[in-house]
């Protein structure tokens, strides 16, 4: 049980900084997903507050503690591997009871505790099998099991499931969410699929280039998203980002339009947009219609029917592409011509660099 | 590559009949050692080692029984002498027979010789023999025969019951065997357990100056160990150690440790990064992480390692001379004593083939122990 404080954390490799200033506040029992592309320094950052990579600047606190320099060991992590990281050479119930016996816990602790995590994860019947027996998810749940023997204060968990297939996936996304609900521990989960950042995480932090694009619940990041990025990084298909010029601004609202789009009136949110210059407008997919009076005008040129969804590709008027999904079984001709309506309550106006 | 179409059937025949070569080229002579060794000179002399599973023919020399003392006088001025070849230890079938060197086949069992004015001899089928003549005629030495025989194969132990165990023999191999153990047992294992510390080190452990001292342990590779004999006999003695076990060890030790630490190391540095830090979140040592986790996971490329420095230590020559072989010849080894048996016993083709399959047998024995090591990936299951 612990609360964490990143402090303007910084990690370079030499001349190269990989994380440039993060400053992240995590409560005690909070599930927070780090999410980013690769490359954005999320797996870093998770290494950092893990011992596993030396901080170059800042402060790590875990439990109120600095831990700058502190060893792994003394930081009451667990860590879970993408590449599950299981001794192959030990049968589970040795991986399992692996950090109690480094600790030097007597025999019947070590059995008690791998009996409780195995009862939680439900693999009581995989405790004599190797390694090299199992499957992927079930490797996955001896490396979750591992850390939970250690009953660490900080959960950290990183990208556990990508090498799993689609269905085991979705599976132990589940159980994982249920875990943090039993366990009730800080958990820190490093992913780049937004799906599980969506439905795990109490609190997402988006990365890009070593830094912190927003933090926020979920459904704050969905709905506000702070800027271009998180905008574009979040929901899928991605947002709808159009060129408009601003005709005018009164107060809080903006008047946009361009070449494919009627005049609109949207909401500036409070950021620096001024009339006379371009900015750029957001729209998702989903807030599209189809509408005899819509503002926007396009020919569909790829249609992906789902059955629960339709996805049309559309060539604009001006000749920028635009995304719709229609919640329907809609059936959509190439070349056909479409008007579309969007919700200006739903639609995202963004300075043009971000 | 398995894969890749049209390369296969030709590729594969071609590995194929490698393999059979390298197999063909390994098998003839151990076999040919392996059986040898079974045989008694006489049947080395006489024909190959391919032939030993067969009856082979075998032309012997025999002497009939002195005259003066067995023969009978049947008739007047007539005497016999008969025997039997067989007790005299002729074996097999008898093919043919002949009174002169120069006609070894000249008759057949049954027939009888006319040896000239009167002498006859007689050899039978089952090895008995009649030879009749004058008192002058049937004196002196008794008569030269030579027997083709068609002898059954026959295989036997006294070879390495004269190697191994015959007690006065200095010639044998048991001492010499014991003392190679004792060389190469030690020599084998003190360069891994020192190799695997520093493998582990400069495979995970950050320091200062790592790069070069990996770089030293290749270049040391390549460092003849004839450069280093007399140096390092010279500290020896200068120490103290002088010739003996101790001094052969270290010197094993050390020409070994190059290449054990390089293999080592290079199969170490490739276990996942992911499994030893693991261990380390859970708050082990590196000490923790090297003797349960990197330890046992390099168990094939311990083995592999120990599978050289065993075979290149127990066909040593070379350091055994200088290091440890006085002139005592207590503490020879088995590469030594056939060295000496080649000199006396040149000629000894049976003892020679026992001699060098026994020093052969272990090394097999050890191969053949531990290949499986040498195959198993123990890293199945441990990563995707």
């Amino acid at each position: 049980m612990a609360d964490l404080r990143l402090k303007g954390l910084r990690k370079s490799y030499g001349s190269a900084e990989v994380i440039r200033g993060v400053d992240i506040d995590i409560e005690d029992g909070e599930f927070v997903v780090f999410v980013g592309p690769s490359g954005c320094g999320k797996s870093t950052l998770l290494r950092m507050i893990a011992g596993l990579e030396d901080i170059t600047s800042g402060t790590l606190e875990i439990g109120g503690k600095r831990v700058n320099d502190a060893q792994p060991k003394e930081r009451g992590v667990a860590m879970v591997f993408q590449s599950y990281a299981i001794f192959p050479h030990m049968s589970v119930r040795e991986n399992m009871a692996f950090g109690l016996t480094i600790a030097g816990a007597s025999k019947a602790e070590k059995e008690q505790k791998v009996a409780e995590a195995a009862r939680i994860l439900q693999m009581e019947h995989l405790l004599d099998r190797r390694p090299s027996q199992l499957s992927g998810g079930q490797r996955q749940r001896v490396a979750i099991g591992r850390a939970i023997t250690r009953n660490p204060s900080v959960f950290l968990f990183d990208e556990p499931l990508s090498n799993l297939d689609a269905a085991l996936r979705m599976d132990m996304r589940m159980e994982i969410g249920k875990l943090h609900s039993q366990l009730d521990t800080t958990m820190i989960y490093v992913t780049h699929d937004q799906v599980e950042a969506m439905t795990l995480a109490d609190k997402i932090v988006v990365l890009k280039d070593g830094e912190v694009m927003q933090i926020g619940s979920p459904m704050e990041l969905y709905h506000n998203p702070a800027n271009l990025f998180v905008a574009g990084f979040l929901g899928a298909p991605s947002m709808n980002f159009l060129q408009v010029d601003v005709l005018d601004v009164q107060g809080e609202e903006a008047k946009v339009s361009n070449p494919s789009l009627e005049p609109i009136v949207v909401k500036t949110a409070g950021r620096p947009i001024e009339a006379g210059h371009k900015a750029t407008l957001g729209v998702r997919p989903q807030h599209l219609r189809v509408s005899e009076t819509g503002q926007l005008h396009g020919n569909v040129t790829l249609a992906e029917r789902l059955g629960s969804e339709t996805v049309a590709d559309l060539r604009l008027d001006d000749g920028s592409k635009l995304i719709a999904a229609f919640a329907e079984d809609k059936i959509l001709d190439v070349g056909q011509r479409l008007s579309l309506d969007f919700d200006s309550d739903a639609a995202h106006l963004f300075p043009v660099d971000g | 590559m398995d894969n890749i179409a049209g390369t296969k059937s030709t590729l594969t025949w071609a590995v194929h009949i490698s393999v059979l070569a390298l197999v063909l080229l390994w098998l003839f002579p151990t076999m040919g050692l392996f059986v040898s060794s079974f045989r008694t000179g006489d049947q080395i002399t006489q024909s190959g080692w391919w032939k030993a599973m067969f009856p082979a023919e075998l032309t012997e020399q025999f002497r009939a029984a002195d005259p003066d003392e067995n023969r009978i006088e049947t008739e007047a001025g007539v005497f016999v002498v008969e025997g039997d070849f067989r007790q005299e230890g002729l074996g097999g079938e008898i093919s043919t027979w002949g009174t002169s060197s120069r006609d070894l086949a000249a008759y057949a069992p049954g027939d009888t010789a006319d040896l000239g004015e009167g002498e006859t001899f007689t050899v039978n089928a089952d090895g008995t023999y009649v030879w009749q003549g004058n008192a002058d005629q049937i004196e002196g030495r008794g008569q030269r025969v030579f027997i083709t025989a068609l002898e059954p194969p026959e295989f036997t132990l006294a070879n390495y019951d004269q190697v191994l165990l015959d007690p006065r023999n200095s010639e044998g191999m048991a001492k010499a065997f014991f003392n190679t153990l004792t060389v190469v047992i030690p020599a084998t294992i003190i360069p891994i357990l020192v190799a695997a510390f520093a493998a582990y080190a400069l495979a995970w452990m950050d320091f200062p100056g790592r790069a070069l001292l990996i770089a030293a342990v290749v270049g040391l590779l390549v460092v003849p160990l004839q450069l280093a004999l007399i140096p390092l006999l010279k500290l020896h003695n200068e120490i103290g150690i002088g010739k003996g076990y101790l001094g052969v060890w270290l010197a094993h030790t050390g020409f070994g440790m190059p290449l054990a630490i390089y293999l080592l190391r290079n199969y170490m540095v490739g276990l996942p990064r992911d499994i030893i830090e693991n261990a380390k979140v859970d708050g082990a040592t590196d000490f923790q992480i090297f003797t349960k986790i990197i330890l046992p996971l390099s168990f094939p490329a311990l083995a592999s390692f120990a599978i050289f420095q065993f075979l290149w230590t127990w066909n040593d020559l070379l350091v055994a001379l200088v290091f440890l072989i006085d002139s005592s010849g207590e503490t020879t080894v088995m590469t030594k004593q056939i060295v000496e048996l080649l000199g006396t016993r040149g000629g000894d083709w049976e003892i020679l083939a026992t001699s060098a399959f026994v020093s052969i047998a272990v090394p097999l024995v050890v191969f053949f122990a531990m290949q499986r090591f040498l195959v198993r990936g123990l890293l199945a299951g441990s990563v995707k």
